[in-house]
C-alpha cells in the first residue's frame, strides 16, 4: 500500500536522532573553525542518550523499512551537523564496499575496522575507468604490489584502512580494475596530505601515495583475480556499491538543506513574513512564495531518496533511482541553501549563524559519489537504452 | 509506514487505465482538441470503466469501494497521459459525486448518487474558479446568504467543466464570516435553478477537449437542503486539498506524455551524422524530465496518502500542486525545444501539451476528485 505516514516506532527513533543532532549542532562552529581537531564520538551532553541502534529494537512489520529509515536517520543527523555526528559507527565508504563485495572471510577480518574508499586520482575523478594506479601480483611472495597516488579520500586520515581501486591490467580497460584492502601501516602506504576545503572541514580529506606497497594476495576485495571477458563485468560489480551510497549522500545533503530551511523559516517569521501554504498570489509575499518553492524542492528531492532506498528494501534494482535521487538532491541542496541566504539577507552571510556554514558544507553533495552531470549521463543512457559508446 | 508500493488491485487498475489511455484516449485527443468537442462515444466508453460509480456506496447502486485518493491519483495520471482534457471530461461527474459521497446528508446521497450509477454518462460538475485576475480559492467572491431556512447565492463562476450538459453544479461560495476556507461552503444548484445562467462553451488556450462554461448566479434561491452536508456543511479545505492533489497528478501524466514522446523522437532524429539523443545537451534535458516526473509523482502520492488517512494535507497538497505546475511547464517547454520546429507544428502533440501545461497549471479546483 502506498503510504507516507511514519509509525510511532519510526517517530520515536527520529525524535531521538534529532535530540542528539541538536547537541551535535552546538559543536558545529567549533569544529568548522578548528579543522585539525577531530570531533569526538561521544559528547558530554549526550552521555546518557540511548545508542541509536538500541532504538531499533522491537520493530514491527508495519514499521518503515530499514533502508528508508537509514536515509531519514542520516538526514536527521546531518540536520544537526555534517561532521559532528555521534555514534555514526564504524562506517566509511570502504565499509559499504566491503559489505557489497567482500568474501565472508574478508567481512570477518576487516568488518571491525573503519575503511575509507580511495578511487579518485590526480588525473581522474568522474571517469574511474581511467584509474592509473597499478597492482602487480608477485607470485614469488604471493603479494600484490601497489603503485600510484590517490586524492580526495574521505576520512582518509582517520580511517584504519582503505579500499583502493587499482588496475591489474591496463590493456583490459575497465575490466582490469579491482579493489584492494589495505591496512594503515602497510609498508609503502603513505598518507601524504590533508586537504583544506570550502566546507565539511571537520571531516578530513586525505591524499595517499602507494610506493611499492606490498599487501597479501588475499586482500583483493571479493577474491576474484581473473579479468572478466564480457566488457566491464567486474567493474559493474564495484559500481554497485554506489546504489546505496548515492541515496545516502543525497540524504546527507538534504539534512543540511532542511536545517537551512528551518533557520530561514524562523528568520522570515521574525521579520513578520508568514510562510503558510495556501493563499494565492495576491495574498502572499514574494519571499514567502520563494520559500515555499524551496520547501517543495526539498520535499521532492527527499522523496526521490526514499524511493531509491525503498526499492532496495524490496530487493529490487535501484540503479536508475539512486542516480535520480543523487542528481535531484545535488541540485536541490545548492538551490535551497543559496536561496535561503538570499532570503535571510546579510544575516545569512554572517558567521554568527550556521546558515553560511550549511551553504558551504552542502556544496559537495552535487560532486562526490558522482557529479550531477555523471548522474544525468547514467539516467540518460538508461532511458534511451544507450551504452557508453552511444552516449559519451 | 513509508511505502511506494501500490496494492495488487491498484496495479491492475493502473494497467487497465494505461491501456485505455493508449487505445481510446490518445488517438482521439487531437481531433477533440481541434473541434473543441468530446466525442459522445468516448464518454460512454469511459463510463463503462466505472470511474465514477466504483466509489459510490452499494446502497445507491455503486461499486461500494472505499474512496481512495491514492487510487484516483493512479487513474488520473494514466488517463492524463493519454490526454488531460479528455481525462477531465470523463471524470467531471466525479467532481460533483465524490463530495456528495464524502459530505452529503443521507437524503442528498439518496437523491443524487443514483444518477451516477446508471449505464449512461451523467454530467454534473464543480464550480469553484471565478473570473477576474489572480483567482484564489481562499478569497471567493461568490456569496451565499441566509434567507429564512434557505440560502441565496450571488456571484460568477468560470472554467466549469461540462457546464453545457451538467444536471447539477456544486457551487463553492462564502457562507459566513470566518477567514479563508473556513467560511466556504458548497451548494447543490440544479441546472434549471431560477437565476442561474450558463454561458456558451468558453474558448481557451488549451484543454479544448474539455468543454467548460461560465455560470452567472443572480440571487439563486436554494432550500436549506441545498447546502452540501445540510446543517453540518462540508470541509472546504479538504475539497480544495483533494482538488490540488488531483491537479498535480494530471500534470504528472501530462509530463510523462511529453517525456515518452520526446525520447523516441530524439533517438530517431539525426543531426550532424548522429541521433540528437546522443548529444549531451539533449540527453541531459531528457534525463531531467525523467528525474522530475518521478519527483512530481511522489509529491502527489504523499499528499494523496495524507488525504487517504484523513489527516490535514494543506501543506503537502499545496507543495505538490505548485511544484507540479512549475515542472510540467518546464517539461512541456523543453519538449517543444527537443522537437525544434516540429514542436511548433500541430502535426505533433507537443504544442498541445505545451498549451495544456500552462492552462492546467493555473486551474484550481476543477479536478476535485
Amino acid at each position: 500500500m502506498i503510504d507516507f505516514m511514519l509509525t510511532t516506532n519510526d517517530q520515536k527513533i527520529l525524535d531521538a536522532v534529532r535530540r542528539e543532532a541538536l547537541v551535535c549542532r552546538s559543536y558545529a562552529r567549533h569544529y568548522d573553525e578548528h579543522e585539525d581537531e577531530f570531533p569526538p564520538d561521544e559528547l558530554p551532553e549526550a552521555g546518557d542518550f540511548p545508542p541509536t541502534m538500541s532504538l531499533f529494537a522491537g520493530r514491527e512489520p508495519e514499521d518503515t523499512g530499514l533502508g528508508v529509515m537509514s536515509m531519514l536517520l542520516t538526514a536527521g543527523q546531518t540536520w544537526g551537523d555534517y561532521s559532528v555526528r555521534m555514534r555514526r559507527g564504524k562506517g566509511g565508504l570502504g565499509n559499504a564496499a566491503l559489505r557489497a563485495a567482500g568474501t565472508p572471510e574478508q567481512q570477518q577480518k576487516w568488518g571491525g575496522l573503519t575503511l575509507a574508499m580511495a578511487i579518485t586520482e590526480p588525473g581522474c575523478g568522474s571517469d574511474p575507468s581511467r584509474v592509473q594506479m597499478t597492482a602487480v601480483l608477485d607470485e614469488a611472495t604471493d603479494e600484490w604490489v601497489l603503485n600510484g597516488e590517490k586524492i580526495f579520500v574521505t576520512t582518509g586520515c582517520r580511517a584504519q584502512g582503505v579500499v583502493v581501486w587499482a588496475t591489474i591490467d591496463k590493456s583490459a580497460g575497465r575490466a582490469g580494475i579491482k579493489s584492494f584492502l589495505v591496512e594503515k601501516g602497510a609498508p609503502g602506504f603513505i598518507v601524504s596530505g590533508k586537504e583544506k576545503k570550502l566546507g565539511i572541514r571537520a571531516d578530513d580529506t586525505a591524499a595517499y601515495v602507494f610506493d611499492n606497497c606490498r599487501i597479501p594476495r588475499g586482500n583483493l576485495l571479493g577474491g576474484k583475480e581473473e579479468i572478466p571477458q564480457e566488457s566491464s563485468g567486474g567493474f559493474r560489480g564495484v559500481m554497485k556499491t554506489f546504489n546505496m551510497t548515492r541515496p545516502a549522500v543525497a540524504g546527507i545533503g538534504l539534512g543540511i538543506a532542511e536545517a537551512a530551511l528551518d533557520f530561514t523559516r524562523d528568520a522570515l517569521r521574525e521579520a513578520g513574513i508568514q510562510v503558510e501554504p495556501g493563499p494565492g498570489i495576491a495574498a502572499q509575499s514574494a519571499a514567502a512564495q520563494r520559500f515555499l518553492e524551496l520547501e517543495a524542492l526539498y520535499e521532492a528531492a527527499m522523496l526521490t531518496v526514499l524511493r531509491a532506498a525503498w526499492l532496495s528494501d524490496q530487493g529490487q534494482p535501484n540503479n536508475l533511482e539512486s542516480s535520480i535521487c543523487k542528481a535531484k538532491a545535488g541540485a536541490a541542496v545548492r538551490e535551497i541553501t543559496q536561496g535561503c541566504i538570499e532570503l535571510v539577507g546579510p544575516m545569512g552571510a554572517s558567521r554568527e549563524h550556521l546558515l553560511e556554514k550549511w551553504f558551504r558544507d552542502v556544496r559537495i553533495t552535487d560532486i562526490y559519489e558522482g557529479t550531477g552531470e555523471i548522474q544525468r549521463l547514467i539516467i540518460a543512457r538508461n532511458i534511451l537504452g544507450y551504452g557508453r559508446e552511444e552516449l559519451k | 509506514m513509508i511505502s511506494f508500493g501500490p496494492t495488487e488491485e491498484q496495479e491492475i487498475v493502473r494497467e487497465a487505465m494505461r491501456e485505455f489511455a493508449h487505445s481510446a484516449v490518445r488517438p482521439i485527443a487531437r481531433k477533440s482538441e481541434e473541434e473543441g468537442l468530446v466525442p459522445e462515444d468516448f464518454l460512454e466508453q469511459s463510463w463503462q470503466l466505472g470511474l465514477v460509480s466504483t466509489q459510490i456506496p452499494e446502497a445507491y447502486g455503486g461499486g461500494g469501494e472505499a474512496r481512495s485518493p491514492i487510487t484516483n491519483a493512479l487513474v488520473l495520471e494514466e488517463l492524463a497521459c493519454g490526454d488531460a482534457g479528455l481525462a477531465l471530461a470523463a471524470l467531471a461527474p466525479a467532481l460533483f459525486a465524490m463530495p456528495v459521497v464524502e459530505f452529503g446528508t443521507e437524503a442528498q446521497q439518496r437523491e443524487l448518487l443514483p444518477l451516477f450509477c446508471g449505464d449512461r454518462y451523467h454530467a454534473a460538475s464543480l464550480a469553484l474558479v471565478e473570473p477576474g485576475p489572480c483567482f484564489d480559492p481562499i478569497g471567493l467572491r461568490t456569496v451565499a446568504e441566509r434567507k429564512g431556512d434557505g440560502w441565496v447565492l450571488s456571484g460568477a463562476k468560470c472554467f466549469v467543466p461540462m457546464a453545457d450538459r451538467a444536471s447539477h453544479f456544486l457551487v463553492l461560495a462564502r457562507a459566513g464570516e470566518g477567514v479563508g476556507l473556513e467560511a466556504v461552503q458548497a451548494f447543490i444548484v440544479p441546472r434549471d435553478a431560477a437565476g442561474l445562467e450558463i454561458s456558451e462553451p468558453e474558448k481557451k488556450l488549451g484543454l479544448n477537449g474539455l468543454p467548460t462554461g461560465s455560470l452567472a448566479l443572480e440571487r439563486v434561491e436554494l432550500p436549506a437542503v441545498g447546502r452540501l452536508g445540510g446543517d453540518a456543511g462540508c470541509d472546504a479545505r479538504r475539497l480544495v486539498n483533494l482538488s490540488r492533489t488531483a491537479l498535480g497528478t494530471v500534470l504528472v501524466g501530462l509530463s510523462r506524455a511529453v517525456m515518452e514522446y520526446a525520447i523516441p523522437y530524439a533517438k530517431d532524429r539525426e543531426a550532424f551524422g548522429e541521433a540528437i539523443a546522443r548529444k549531451q545537451a539533449i540527453a541531459f534535458t531528457l534525463a531531467d524530465m525523467r528525474i522530475e516526473v518521478d519527483a512530481m509523482r511522489w509529491l502527489t502520492w504523499k499528499a494523496a496518502s495524507r488525504l487517504e488517512h484523513g489527516v490535514d494535507a494543506t501543506r503537502e497538497a499545496h507543495l505538490a500542486r505548485s511544484y507540479c505546475a512549475r515542472q510540467a511547464m518546464k517539461i512541456a517547454d523543453d519538449g517543444v525545444q527537443v522537437l525544434g520546429g516540429h514542436g511548433f507544428i500541430r502535426e505533433h502533440p507537443i504544442e498541445l501539451w505545451y498549451r495544456n501545461a500552462r492552462t492546467l497549471g493555473v486551474l484550481e479546483g476543477t479536478v476535485a476528485l
